[in-house]
């Protein structure tokens, strides 16, 4: 138990996804500027990664390893991610229309979030059982999220203020960001 | 002539990391040292242009609605070849690049590139446009690496990734005054912020300048 609870702080908190693994850098400036999509995004992220994870691992072990052609992980992972983020939109888009619409364009933008994909090739790579494998898959995104709503809420304050003309829009979130990550490098020696 | 202000646009005006913010994850993650610059910059080259040049001489064929999943199989293949050849030829160069190296699948500058030019475009200006637009991006690099090996060790240097013997090394900076913050993930955003504000001043003193004419 104390094992799991180490893994999800470490890959909540400490191995940041964003912050100290530089992956998904660009819907985490894209969809920043507001907190409202940020946490639709996130959510969305949750969901997407957690699948996708599910599937690639089970297709790995099951199909494959047995076939003995694992080299053909990196094409497989990225038709899974593609369908499943397919998938996902038309599912919300028939069932939970409304959720659809505060989405919008950030649903197809997941297929190109490099973190699912690295996400799916983790569980694979640091050979992880199913468990420390559903662990994982949540906690990765949940890290996502978090750092997307707490940068969108001081991205909401920075339009307000008067920023160097060379350093509007992305390079004063950056940073930002980077003391954001500054912030979160305490976290490090926590487990 | 052309040609020059082509290189110009990919480099600076359109520059696809610091004005495009595409392919940001890698630049961010890998530009700790010059080698590793380089490395990744190569094989993103050598990707591109492969895939600008397959997808180009296919556009014909493929069909118009399911394109997007068979250039994204055209890019996995190109890639899991290229990590092949680097794990075989330069373990260390496959050590330090770990997992960007996969990916290269998902830089959203081989897609862009794709999906905008290739599909359109006849195979040798796709190729062309591959190097151009490949170089800009392993220029971007190699100006990230250099500013943060040099500020975070005091040293630059090069090897030769596939048997690491040194080609050249050079303490700029006395060891004791290097400032490691540059190495970590903080130095990676900040250096990054910089430059893209660098690139923006520069932008707009030119459209300044052209307003006054």
């Amino acid at each position: 138990m104390t094992e799991i609870f180490a893994l999800f702080v470490s890959s909540v908190l400490i191995n940041n996804i964003i912050l100290s693994r530089f992956l998904g850098i660009c819907p985490f400036l894209g969809v920043s500027k507001k907190l409202d999509s940020a946490f639709g995004m996130g959510l969305a992220v949750i969901f997407v990664i957690f699948g996708a994870s599910l599937m690639s691992y089970g297709l790995y072990y099951l199909v494959l390893v047995p076939l003995g052609i694992e080299y053909m992980k990196l094409i497989t992972f990225i038709l899974v991610i593609a369908t499943f983020v397919q998938f996902t939109e038309m599912f919300i888009k028939k069932y939970i229309p409304s959720l659809y619409k505060s989405l919008g364009i950030y649903l197809p933008l997941i297929t190109t979030n490099c973190a699912v994909l690295q996400v799916a090739l983790d569980n694979i790579a640091n050979e992880y059982d199913f468990i420390n494998m559903i662990v994982y898959s949540i906690a990765v995104p949940v890290g996502f999220m978090t750092v997307l709503v707490l940068f969108a809420t001081i991205r909401e304050r920075l339009d307000a203020s008067d920023v160097p003309n060379a350093f509007k829009g992305n390079p004063i979130a950056l940073v930002v960001a980077a003391i954001l990550a500054l912030a979160f490098s305490a976290f490090a020696g926590l487990v | 002539m052309n040609f020059i202000k082509n290189l110009k646009t990919g480099f600076i005006d359109e520059n696809p990391v610091f004005a495009l913010y595409l392919g940001i994850c890698s630049t961010l993650a890998i530009t700790t040292s010059l080698n590793n610059a380089l490395g990744m910059g190569v094989s993103v080259i050598a990707v591109l242009v492969l895939s600008n040049v397959i997808i180009s001489s296919l556009r014909k064929i493929i069909p118009d609605e399911i394109r997007i999943p068979v250039y994204i199989v055209i890019i996995a293949g190109l890639v899991t070849v290229v990590e092949m050849l680097i794990h075989a030829y330069s373990p260390s160069l496959y050590s330090a690049l770990g997992s960007f190296i996969n990916l290269i699948v998902v830089n959203c500058i081989i897609m862009g590139r794709a999906e905008s030019f290739a599909s359109k475009n006849n195979v040798v200006s796709s190729a062309l446009d591959g190097i151009g637009m490949g170089l800009g991006y392993t220029v971007s690099l190699v100006v990230m690496s250099f500013i943060r090996q040099i500020l975070s060790t005091g040293a630059i240097g090069l090897t030769n990734p596939f048997n690491e013997s040194v080609i050249f090394n050079l303490q700029i900076i006395p060891e004791a005054f290097s400032i490691s913050l540059f190495k970590t993930n903080v130095g990676a955003f900040l250096t990054f912020a910089i430059l893209a504000a660098a690139l923006a001043a520069y932008k707009n003193k030119s459209v300044s300048k052209g307003a006054k004419k």
